[in-house]
């Protein structure tokens, strides 16, 4: 009886070709979608650190001070959340999973040279604007109402610390 | 789908109980939250696709009975509540007396 | 006389996946009572709220269980989006329902595959688990996971579904319904199968609506309650659908009602692409929740309930998820009394059970 109902299906698969993949030969291809691993473009990435606030199992590390950006592989849930929340957009999850080891390692990547440069004449350019910006106020102050010199020096002032302070980055 | 919940005393759980049973209700569910010196436990009750819930709010070392002798489903969620709260509830028809959950800590969630 | 002997059943046993122990008191061959054990695997995730806040607590649903991946995080979501007091816009909630009508299609295709293996027949339990694989693979396409989907956020989706991956996905669920057809044919028609399953663990509808029974399991008892029929999330409102009942009470009748409940699901994603509206996916959320809030909602293997109480604060207090197979055990003690011992395998896999899910 059984045969009765499930012949159709016994006769295709005799002469169909298989159901699954020869897999070391024929490795998949990954839909675009596939969130396999994550990786940084370090040439974008200005280490900003949203990305290890935002992620849920604290596997993605920030150094400021060592201009690194390091991802503990075994520790990503693969969640995309990082790609979601990043500002530059220089993360994106890689199609492929991440690779089998027998230990849990944690990998490593310098913010490479020409994102340094890049990043340093951005800071150089924004200082220079601050420094033009306080000096055109402070001019105008002065030819407006000379006896009020004292209160344009102060944003002037906290202009300077923000510049240097975002230079950490 | 509500958020309106009946408080009841734990004495009254019982008699409260019987009168969904009587109304033809049937248990949904049973959990307690752990809340500052004591707990808050919502039961749930359905009937059809209508839903009644019933809270009680219990001091530490209160403890309540349970309403297995009119819902047999309860024993699952009573024992539950025990091992994981450490809410003491008397009577339950079937105890498993905290080994239903094999946790490392006694009630790791009160 | 017939002497009473007692026998463990599980937590390691070859047609259970996942670890549940049942004591079964015997009467020769006959099985007068059963005594459900579980909590082998309890992972504490519900405590977790301590540590992860409210957002974050959305990827922890979503890996309470690998089957039930989406109903956990839309439920844990629905939760919050009351409290918060948030409308998700349309398409959202099409394609809400879009997804979780396509878990349910995997769910029952790989339950079908099972029940099979159970009673012996291996080469329609790989033709079921082909089938499931193609749902699979529809999943990766929309949502890069084949498993964990990751596309719950509270307020809405993460990620949209193209127009035209939706017209496509049309296309594979017609390939579907035409090799589903093939397959259903050995369990509604095979004697094998029949003899396996008719009259095998009935449950009365008196003693299902006592016990709080849920899902496919309640409704082959033949009542019609179905938590997408309450139309309070997703798009069930814009539905046209019936509840699938059964009135056998048997084990058959659970198999015949899952089976419908795939071609229903076709249905209902069908009617989904007809009408799914243009527009955003998401609401943006602002602030952190205050209140409490209860949710039901029909997972593949039945009702669900997340009851979420939050205080204001970015942690939430308690996260609690009542999962379908935890609701179904009372009722699968029930039926176990009186049963043969050799159908003691099928009846625990008829709740279509789901440890992970249970011992979250």
């Amino acid at each position: 009886m059984s045969l009765i109902n499930f012949n159709k299906t016994v006769i295709k698969n005799l002469f169909s070709k298989p159901a699954t993949r020869k897999y070391p030969f024929e490795p998949k291809e990954y839909p675009e979608r596939t969130r396999g691993h994550v990786v940084n473009d370090m040439d974008v990435c200005v280490l900003c650190g949203l990305c290890s606030i935002k992620c849920p199992t604290h596997a993605i590390t920030v150094d400021k001070a060592e201009k690194t950006w390091s991802i503990r592989p075994m520790s990503c849930i693969q969640c995309r959340c990082c790609v979601d929340n990043c500002p530059k957009k220089c993360l994106s999850m890689d199609t492929h999973f991440t690779e089998p080891g027998s230990e849990k390692i944690t990998k490593t990547f310098h913010q490479s040279e020409k994102a340094i440069a890049a990043q340093e004449a951005l800071m150089k350019a924004a200082k220079e604007r601050a420094a033009a910006a306080a000096a055109a106020k402070a001019a105008a102050a002065a030819n407006a109402q000379p006896a009020a010199n004292a209160q344009p020096a102060a944003p002037a002032g906290g202009a300077q610390p923000a510049a240097t302070e975002k230079k950490d980055n | 789908m509500n958020a309106e919940f009946k408080i009841v005393k734990a004495e009254e759980i019982i008699d409260e109980a019987q009168k969904l049973l009587y109304d033809g209700f049937h248990l949904m569910q049973q959990c307690a939250t752990r809340t500052e010196g004591g707990y808050e436990l919502v039961y749930t009750f359905g009937k059809a696709l209508d839903v009644t819930q019933l809270k009680i709010v219990l001091a530490e070392d209160q403890s309540i009975n349970s309403i297995s002798s009119v819902f047999p489903c309860a024993f699952l969620y009573e024992n539950e509540m025990h091992d994981l709260f450490g809410v003491d509830i008397k009577m339950i028809s079937l105890d498993y007396k905290g080994t239903f959950y094999r946790t490392a800590i006694e009630t790791p969630f009160k | 006389m017939s002497t009473r002997s007692v026998i463990p059943f599980g937590p390691q046993h070859p047609v259970l996946p996942e670890p549940i122990h049942l004591d079964l008191v015997l009467e020769d061959e006959k099985v007068v009572q059963a005594i459900p054990s579980i909590g082998f695997i309890h992972r504490g995730l519900e405590k977790l709220v301590d540590k992860k806040d409210f957002q974050e607590m959305v990827y922890v649903a979503e890996r309470i269980c690998g089957i039930c991946s989406m109903g956990h995080g839309l439920g844990y979501c629905d939760a919050v989006e009351h409290i918060m007091d948030v409308e998700i816009p349309d398409r959202a909630k099409y394609l809400r329902t879009i997804l979780s009508e396509l878990s349910r299609v995997h769910s029952h295709m790989l339950w079908l595959g099972l029940l099979a293996d159970a009673f012996g027949f291996e080469s329609l339990y790989m033709e079921c688990w082909r089938i499931r694989e193609e749902v699979l693979d529809m999943f990766e396409i929309a949502t890069g996971g084949r498993v964990i989907f990751s596309v719950m956020k509270i307020g809405g989706l993460r990620r949209d579904l193209p127009d035209d991956m939706l017209k496509d996905f049309r296309g594979r669920l017609d390939k579907i319904e035409e090799q589903l057809n093939e397959v259903s044919k050995p369990f509604f028609n095979d004697v094998a199968v029949k003899n396996r399953l008719v009259g095998v663990g009935i449950l009365t509808p008196e003693k299902a609506d006592l016990l709080g029974t849920a899902g496919p399991f309640l409704r082959a008892s033949g009542i019609a309650r179905d938590i997408r029929s309450t139309k309070g999330y997703c798009a069930y409102d814009q539905i046209e659908f019936e509840p699938i009942i059964s009135t056998q009470c048997d084990s058959y009748a659970r198999t015949e009602v899952r089976i419908k409940e795939i071609y229903q699901a076709i249905d209902i994603i069908r009617q989904c692409i007809d009408k799914i509206p243009q527009g955003a996916v998401e609401t943006p959320i602002k602030g952190f929740p205050n209140g409490e809030w209860m949710t039901r909602i029909e997972q593949p293997r039945g009702e669900a309930l997340y009851y979420v109480k939050a205080n204001g604060t970015k942690f939430i207090d308690r996260m609690r998820v009542r999962t379908p197979t935890f609701a179904n055990i009372p009722a699968l003690v029930e039926v176990m009394a009186g049963c043969e011992l050799a159908d003691v395998p099928i009846l625990v896999l008829t709740i279509d059970p789901c440890i992970s899910c249970t011992e979250r």
